[in-house]
């Protein structure tokens, strides 16, 4: 460049500046300026501000104290919302001020590494989007669901307040920490901060996690879709339409996405209306109407074949599907729930929170609320997407609070919109459909005797309601259709036909309901093996170097063979499990990933251990306090606890001591197979849960070792990558503050040809 | 007063469109373009083969077959 740099005011004496000379504009607005217009009340501010948190405040007091015969959903909605806002303004505000110290006369790695492809300066909001969409799957839609058995309260408290101390403040950090050390991965700053044991452990951790994630994930897939003619046809069809859309773009018109996007949509619709028709068709019923074994069976061949063949093929057509269906249906019904506002009339706190004996998850409040409800509140795999894509493409270092924070408060919201969708539904039809087929006997009857017998004030079931309601949603039977998924469809088509449609449109906004839950499951289960296998592959290259090469073909199929019969004989155990499945294996789903949750805290603990931060180490100390309690009480409790209902091992040997008397049925297994398949599959369980928590426990302690290591030595180290001055301006936030504006107004009065950045090489 | 009206309706159309395209990712080939003539018009840059549009979109996805990325839970 070769020009000489003009140092401006706000410029703390490094070398980085503020102007340069050759558009002489500014990279940034002065932080002074910045902090300036931060510390200005004016009246409007001060009443904006006043009104938020009255109304945050009145909903919470709805919630919480008034908690009449029935509330409206419509507090729930308010009191994200006005919580949500106040997180972000003040506490990521505060982060942002004392922690990370971002600096936008600092180039981002999709400035200085620039290549236009996959390091790529993007609008902010575009990011914030594609950022949400990577994040947000199945996850905040299933957990809530389940947790809704211990009353509304809990759930929502965990999710709201949950999202702003611990889940968005992970996302936050890890986006930014690897943005600084050039997009690097969560594998590799874990290795750079706790060394070779920490690192190593975090890596196997990351594993281990990903297949149970995944096998649960197909676990809920295969709940939704067995004995449903109209499920299989319609989430079948999503396969031969997006085959038909990857060819469109591969061969007939390359890159024009959002056309192709738009036939696939309406394919998929027709999908849905012919799944209908097809249902009510004598060999359709009879054809499509598959038992769990065998869609489990099903999607393990898909698993595979989906991972070996090229992306363009079926992985990025059906990503472009699922990214317009979440936007579109996420958009949706936060209007329905908005316009219709159910009355709620569940419990605040139900019996089951302090009993632990409730029939969809077993277990008490604490921790196993916690486990049960990650994604939406705290959620450790997004630490592997705030360390992928999205460090790569952020433009400017202060915006990373907009897309790291503040995608993760849009991700609690759409959890805390299924929860209202849940708890919208009549009680007692929520305990039939949730409560395993062991206990129902999967029949009207059995389910009608089991859940009045429950003994809940307030709940008494009719056969009509069950039959009807499983004639609305046109399916054969909606007793027993565990994994959340059915019913969050369940509760949409109840709150979507008052919108649209009536009770006539309630099967197709049911099926609308599962077809898009399924999409996104299909998508990360692909996309989860793939990852895994390369993460496995590049284990494997350590010890067989061949392996490191991934376009090996032998190597890849074998890596994807061992990746997919990992997941897949978790799958076929929760399909089998004489116990139910979902409800022994979702805290495992949960516990795997808040551990991962604690493992990216840690990381993060030991960074800002290093930058000599302690006086602001609570911030990340607090949540990971918090995640590590939970997760390792409920593994302890899952592996000690004696009340076979909660412990895999006190489970374990309820069953082999009634083989060993030589019983012939003990509990809900009625054979001596069902009782050796509890012990196996009882076995596998606790052995896993016992991996997870010894993984986690090492590397809590490796970070805190090297956290304590810093303190000592008064460490002011940084594995950052140095320091390059920016030479592109863009606004921090969604909305353009006043300083910002008057600034991009001179960047748009630039002519065309100066605007482009010299890009890296 | 009308016209303002469908101006105002075009402006929105046009930053729906422009938002969807930038979410699917349909403007990545129209900012690898943008990113290359940037370079071209720097003399300090050596030159360097650009892709067209075609082979810019087989390259992305076979990029992401190399280096997959996990969509979350």
């Amino acid at each position: 460049m070769g020009a000489t740099s003009n140092r401006s005011t706000g410029s703390t004496g490094d070398s980085l500046v503020l102007k340069q000379i050759p558009r002489d504009l500014a990279v940034a607005v002065d932080p002074a300026e910045t902090e300036a217009h931060d510390r200005k009340w004016t009246p409007l501010k001060i009443a904006i501000w006043a009104g938020i948190s009255l109304l945050g405040g009145l909903s919470w007091v709805m919630l919480a104290v008034v908690r009449g015969e029935t509330v409206n959903a419509i507090w729930f909605v308010f009191a994200a919302i006005c919580t949500y806002l106040i997180g972000y303004r003040f506490y990521s505000n505060y982060i942002e001020k004392h922690l990370l110290k971002p600096d936008d006369r600092r180039a981002t790695p999709a400035e200085y590494k620039a290549d236009g492809k996959d390091f790529a300066a993007t609008d902010r909001r575009v990011l914030f989007g594609h950022h949400f969409a990577a994040i947000a799957g199945a996850g905040p839609l299933v957990g809530p669901v389940l947790a809704a058995q211990m009353g509304y309260l809990p759930g929502t408290i965990w999710i709201i307040v949950g999202v702003v101390l611990a889940g968005a403040v992970q996302d936050y950090l890890v986006l930014y920490f690897s943005m600084r050390r050039g997009g690097r991965s969560l594998g590799q700053m874990a290795r750079d901060e706790l060394g070779v044991v920490g690192g190593t452990a975090a890596l196997i951790a990351t594993l281990v996690i990903m297949i149970i994630i995944v096998a649960i994930l197909a676990l809920v897939v295969v709940n939704a879709l067995a004995e449903s003619p109209w499920g299989v046809f319609s989430v079948g069809m999503t396969i031969p339409i997006a085959l038909f859309m990857g060819c469109y773009l591969r061969f007939f018109r390359p890159g024009k996405i959002t056309e192709i996007s738009i036939i696939g949509f309406v394919l998929l619709i027709a999908a849905i209306i012919g799944g209908g028709m097809i249902a009510d068709t004598e060999w359709g019923s009879t054809f499509f109407l598959l038992d769990k074994v065998t869609i489990a069976w099903g999607i393990i061949i898909y698993g595979f074949i989906a991972a070996i063949l090229p992306v363009w093929l079926l992985l990025a057509p059906r990503d472009y599907l699922s990214t317009f269906m979440k936007i579109g249906t996420i958009g949706m019904l936060a209007v329905a729930i908005i316009i219709i506002r159910p009355e709620i009339s569940a419990p605040a706190v139900s019996e089951f929170a302090s009993s632990g004996t409730g029939p969809v998850v077993s277990g008490t409040l604490f921790p196993f609320l916690f486990v049960t409800i990650a994604c939406g509140a705290l959620s450790g795999f997004h630490a592997l997407i705030a360390s992928g894509t999205t460090p790569k493409l952020i433009e400017k270092e202060r915006q990373t609070r907009f897309i790291g924070y503040g995608g993760m408060l849009m991700e609690s919201f759409v959890a805390i919109m299924a929860l209202v969708a849940a708890l919208s539904i009549d009680r007692g039809l929520y305990f039939a459909m949730n409560s395993s087929p062991a206990l129902t006997g999967g029949t009207i009857e059995g389910a009608v005797a089991f859940v009045n017998g429950l003994g809940m004030t307030g709940i008494n079931i009719t056969p009509d309601l069950l039959a009807q309601t499983a004639k609305d949603v046109g399916e054969e039977s909606i007793v027993s259709r565990t994994g959340g998924a059915p019913t969050l469809a369940v509760g949409l088509a109840h709150i979507m036909q008052q919108l649209i449609g009536g009770t006539a449109m309630m099967s197709f906004w049911y099926h609308f309901a599962i077809m898009f839950e399924a999409l996104f499951i299909l998508t990360a289960v692909d996309a989860g093996t793939r990852v895994a296998r390369f993460m496995l592959q590049d284990s494997l290259g350590n010890f067989f170097p061949k392996f490191k090469n991934t376009s090996w073909r032998p190597g890849a199929w074998s890596a994807t063979a061992i990746m997919v019969a990992a997941w897949g004989a978790v799958l076929l155990m929760g399909v089998t499990d004489p116990l139910g499945g979902i409800n022994t294996l979702f805290p495992l789903f949960g516990i795997a990933n808040q551990l991962l949750a604690a493992i990216a805290l840690a990381v993060c603990m030991a960074i800002v251990a290093k930058r000599g931060l302690f006086r602001y180490l609570w911030v990340v100390a607090l949540p990971l306090a918090f995640a590590a309690v939970v997760t390792i009480s409920a593994s302890f409790l899952k592996i000690f606890s004696t009340v076979p209902a909660v412990g895999y091992f006190a489970q374990n040997r309820a069953f082999s001591g009634a083989l060993e008397a030589g019983e012939t049925s003990f509990g809900t297994a009625t054979s001596v197979l069902a009782m050796e398949a509890v012990v196996r599959n009882t076995m596998v369980q606790g052995v896993l849960s016992i991996v997870f928590v010894t993984l986690a426990i090492i590397v809590i302690f490796t970070a805190i070792q090297a956290t304590w290591k810093a303190y000592r030595t008064n460490a002011n180290s940084s594995s950052e990558d140095p320091a390059v001055q920016s030479q592109i301006f863009a606004p921090a936030g969604l909305l353009v503050t006043p300083p910002e504006k008057k600034l991009q107004a001179e960047w748009d009065a630039l002519p065309a040809e100066k605007k482009y950045t010299r890009a890296g090489h | 007063m009308n016209s303002g009206v469908v101006g105002a309706v075009r402006r929105g159309a046009r930053s729906v469109a422009w938002y969807l395209k930038g979410m699917l990712g349909e403007d990545a080939y129209e900012k690898y373009a943008a990113h290359h003539a940037a370079r071209a018009a720097d003399p300090s840059c050596a030159a360097h083969e650009v892709m067209t549009e075609k082979e810019f979109w087989r390259d992305q996805t076979d990029r992401q077959d190399r280096n997959p990325q996990s969509r979350c839970c």
